[in-house]
């Protein structure tokens, strides 16, 4: 009966406000509600260091918890257009609820600049849930991390969760008596970073070991130099964060030595736009297209049913999703690039669009 | 008007073609200044525009749940004919014709939006963005020019069919967004040709429906249904109807005056075989007409007021159109072309003026003096009645008057 009666009041809803729906008025007032499309309000921004900043966010309603070590997919309007980009949840479950990041200002780094210098207070932002198989086992047990670079981030949250730090120092609950930790942190020189700070407070209050590796100090890292390090390696679970090339190196360290290794990457490698390329649409068809060549039009020559209209750029009935690589706006050579889990896909006009590189295409049809 | 290349003062003769490619290559800069410079002011006008237009609605709505009281019914209606104003022009025309979707908000993207119009976002897309922006006021390919219901040049075909085209052109304009709708279907073209079976137009067809009846339910049952407790459900009703007609109407003149206004350029079909982007350019330029006035004006018309600029970059954000248009006439200038511009009052007038004259024969008005009035209105009976063939002859004797009328005024 109640069911029915809120189905009824739903569908008057849906009828008051077509073509719009019941959602886009209350958004007006509650955009932080339960049943909202999941958003957060930035409260705090706080300075860490010359280039890095903790935003403090206020999730919506919704907002189902995390575990530390996952990550949030954060989306935010830098020069009008939207940008998703994936942070590490810097901390264990708060009691007011609220989440917070730490970025770093990287070089050329369109999103976090605007998140470390730009970000008002008071700022909607748009959020995923929280994911990564990257946590902690509830039961305990002997790890060591490898981190390099800011691949610390995920590794501080599980860390801060397990050996909270306040004014009297570091807390060692209960709960931590469970867990060795030993963290082999990699740098090029040592940072200026809150981060580092942190994992050397952990070390000198002997909660975890720390081992710091600064490539200007002991040189490169071998990943073979482990057992060196860390005489005990055979008997901890591996969780390692960081740049490929690391990540690639202990991945073969650890199948030879048959241990087990949970790994997180972040940025994936970009592919540098070219000239010309292959179009992959969603059914698996491949084709090759050249750079001058709009992709509507290598396409069709390729026998492949395509939407199309005024073909000249004005009317956008050619769009389609881009889920991966690059195209160049045939008229004045701008390029767009998609990269998975931050641009998302991206609604191309394919009649003045060429391929500049490997390009994705959502677009099942077959001709 | 007679389409450009049957004119015996052609506007554009004195172009060469390097002047026309120049003229591209220097329209090309201007949308690039906007395209490099487009950013997070942008963003925040369509975003500030599309709260304020549904905080309107709201309040409106809200207060014609009293409506059975003459100044809510007042206020009411008025907010709520400027709410819908708001959505189909400056927010829905905008936003379908892609000029947001550079901001990669899936919600303000034109392949997702939809406005409150009887016609369904998808259909309006192909008969104004791909038909009527790529083939602008080319006769015979552009079904703007008159709506397949009326003659608004002088080389559309007259028939008496045209004789009621000022009642026509008022009652599409009463009614404007369900004329929208049937034109978006080809609904004239479709049943003269018997294709209503074909599936389709049916499945088009079941579209509209779909959408009027949402579309009707909202503002004439829903909405007045709300207001019942207060005694306000016919006030209501007629408040809803009001604002959908104050809509129509002020869509319609707007719609008039970009291309129905004296001194537009049509164009024959043959001539945009191998068009070029400065030919196509040079036809958007003399194809559209602006309207000059306030700010105010320029957001309640979409910005259409700025329909030249609109015309040469419809994928450009609206609220940059201001800024462009005094690059954009500098080159009127530059290139000895009209930019066609007057304020509103004056632009519907001529707009309206063209539709009365057309509903008669070619050269008929012209040759009309006190003295023949019953001669040329027993021409005018016989063109009615007549065959097809008695009504060629007439027609060519009038356009042969009218010719040597010319003449002798100009001797």
């Amino acid at each position: 009966m109640e069911s029915s009666l809120r189905t009824r009041a739903r569908q008057l809803a849906e009828a008051v406000t077509t073509p719009l729906v019941p959602a886009d008025f209350l958004d007006l007032f509650a955009p932080l509600r339960a049943g909202a499309e999941l958003r957060g309000r930035i409260e705090e921004v706080r300075p860490e260091t010359r280039d890095a900043a903790t935003l403090v966010i206020r999730p919506g309603a919704d907002w189902a918890g995390h575990v530390p070590g996952q990550y949030v997919r954060i989306g935010v309007d830098v020069d009008g257009v939207r940008q998703w980009r994936a942070y590490s949840l810097t901390h264990g479950p708060r009691a007011d609820r609220r989440i917070a990041v730490t970025v770093k200002a990287v070089p050329d780094g369109l999103v976090s600049h605007h998140l470390v210098h730009d970000m008002a207070p008071g700022t909607l932002v748009h959020l995923e849930q929280a994911a990564g198989e990257f946590v902690l086992p509830p039961t305990g047990g002997r790890f060591l991390f490898v981190t390099a670079g800011s691949g610390i981030t995920p590794v501080i949250g599980m860390l801060r969760n397990l050996f909270p730090s306040t004014d009297e120092g570091v807390l060692r609950p209960g709960r931590s008596a469970a867990y060795d930790v030993v963290v082999v942190h990699v740098a090029p020189s040592r940072p200026d970073s809150i981060f580092l700070r942190d994992l050397e407070a952990l070390d000198a209050a002997g909660a975890i070991t720390l081992v710091a590796r600064y490539d200007d100090v002991h040189g490169v890292l071998d990943v073979d130099d482990l057992p060196a390090l860390v005489p005990d390696v055979a008997e901890r679970r591996t969780f390692a964060c960081g740049p490929a090339g690391l990540l690639d190196a202990l991945e073969r360290f650890h199948a030879d030595k048959g241990l087990e290794l949970f790994t997180e990457q972040f940025r994936s490698s970009r592919v540098e736009p070219g000239d010309g390329g292959t179009v992959t649409f969603g059914n698996g068809q491949t084709l090759t297209a050249d750079g001058a060549v709009p992709i509507l039009e290598a396409a069709e020559n390729a026998g492949v049913l395509m939407p199309s209209g005024c073909r000249m750029g004005i009317c956008f009935s050619c769009v389609l999703p881009m889920t991966e690589g690059s195209v160049r706006d045939l008229r004045n050579g701008q390029i767009t690039t998609a990269v998975p889990g931050e641009s998302g896909a991206i609604k191309i006009q394919t009649c003045i669009s060429a391929a500049a590189g490997a390009c994705h295409l959502d677009h099942p049809q077959k001709g | 008007m007679t389409v450009i290349q049957k004119k015996a003062d052609n506007p554009i003769a004195h172009l060469t073609p390097e002047d026309i490619e120049q003229l591209g290559i220097e329209l090309d800069a201007i949308r690039q200044d906007i395209v490099d410079s487009r950013g997070a002011s942008d963003a925040a006008y369509i975003r500030r525009m599309i709260k304020t237009q549904r905080s309107i609605e709201l309040g409106s709505r809200a207060v014609l749940l009293f409506s059975i009281f003459p100044p809510a019914w007042l206020v009411g209606t008025a907010g709520l004919s400027v709410s819908k104003i708001l959505d189909n022009m400056e927010i829905g025309h905008n936003i379908l014709h892609g000029q947001w979707d550079w901001m990669r908000d899936p919600k303000i993207h034109s392949t997702t939006w939809d406005w409150d119009m009887a016609s369904p976002a998808e259909q309006w897309k192909h008969s104004h963005n791909e038909i009527h922006h790529n083939f602008t006021n080319v006769v015979g390919k552009d079904n703007d020019l008159g709506y397949g219901i009326m003659r608004v040049d002088e080389d559309q075909r007259w028939s008496p069919f045209h004789l009621g085209q000022p009642v026509w052109c008022f009652i599409n304009a009463m009614f404007f967004e369900y004329g929208i709708a049937a034109y978006d279907l080809d609904l004239g073209a479709v049943i003269k040709k018997k294709q209503t079976k074909d599936p389709d137009f049916q499945r088009r067809a079941k579209e509209v429906l779909g959408k009027i009846r949402k579309q009707v339910t909202k503002d004439y049952v829903a909405h007045p249904l709300l207001s019942l407790p207060t005694g306000s459900f016919l006030p209501t009703l007629a408040a809803n109807f009001t604002a959908n007609t104050v809509r129509n109407l002020w869509t319609n003149s707007i719609i008039l005056c970009g291309h129905f206004p004296e001194g537009v350029e049509t164009f024959e079909k043959r001539s945009i075989e191998g068009e070029t982007k400065g030919d196509w350019y040079v036809r958007q330029m003399l194809g559209a007409a602006n309207i000059s006035g306030s700010k105010a004006m320029h957001v309640m018309s979409g910005n259409l007021s700025h329909q030249i600029e609109h015309h040469l970059f419809p994928d450009l954000p609206s609220n940059r159109y201001a800024e462009i248009a005094p690059k954009v006439q500098a080159l009127f200038d530059k290139y000895e072309l009209t930019y066609l511009t007057r304020p509103l009052a004056p632009q519907v007038y001529s707009a309206w003026h063209k539709v009365v004259r057309l509903s008669l024969p070619n050269g008929l008005l012209a040759t009309t003096t006190k003295r023949n009035l019953p001669r040329q209105l027993k021409a005018l009976y016989k063109m009615t009645t007549g065959s097809k063939r008695e009504r060629r002859a007439i027609q060519a004797g009038l356009t042969r008057e009218a010719r040597q009328q010319e003449q002798q005024l100009a001797a």
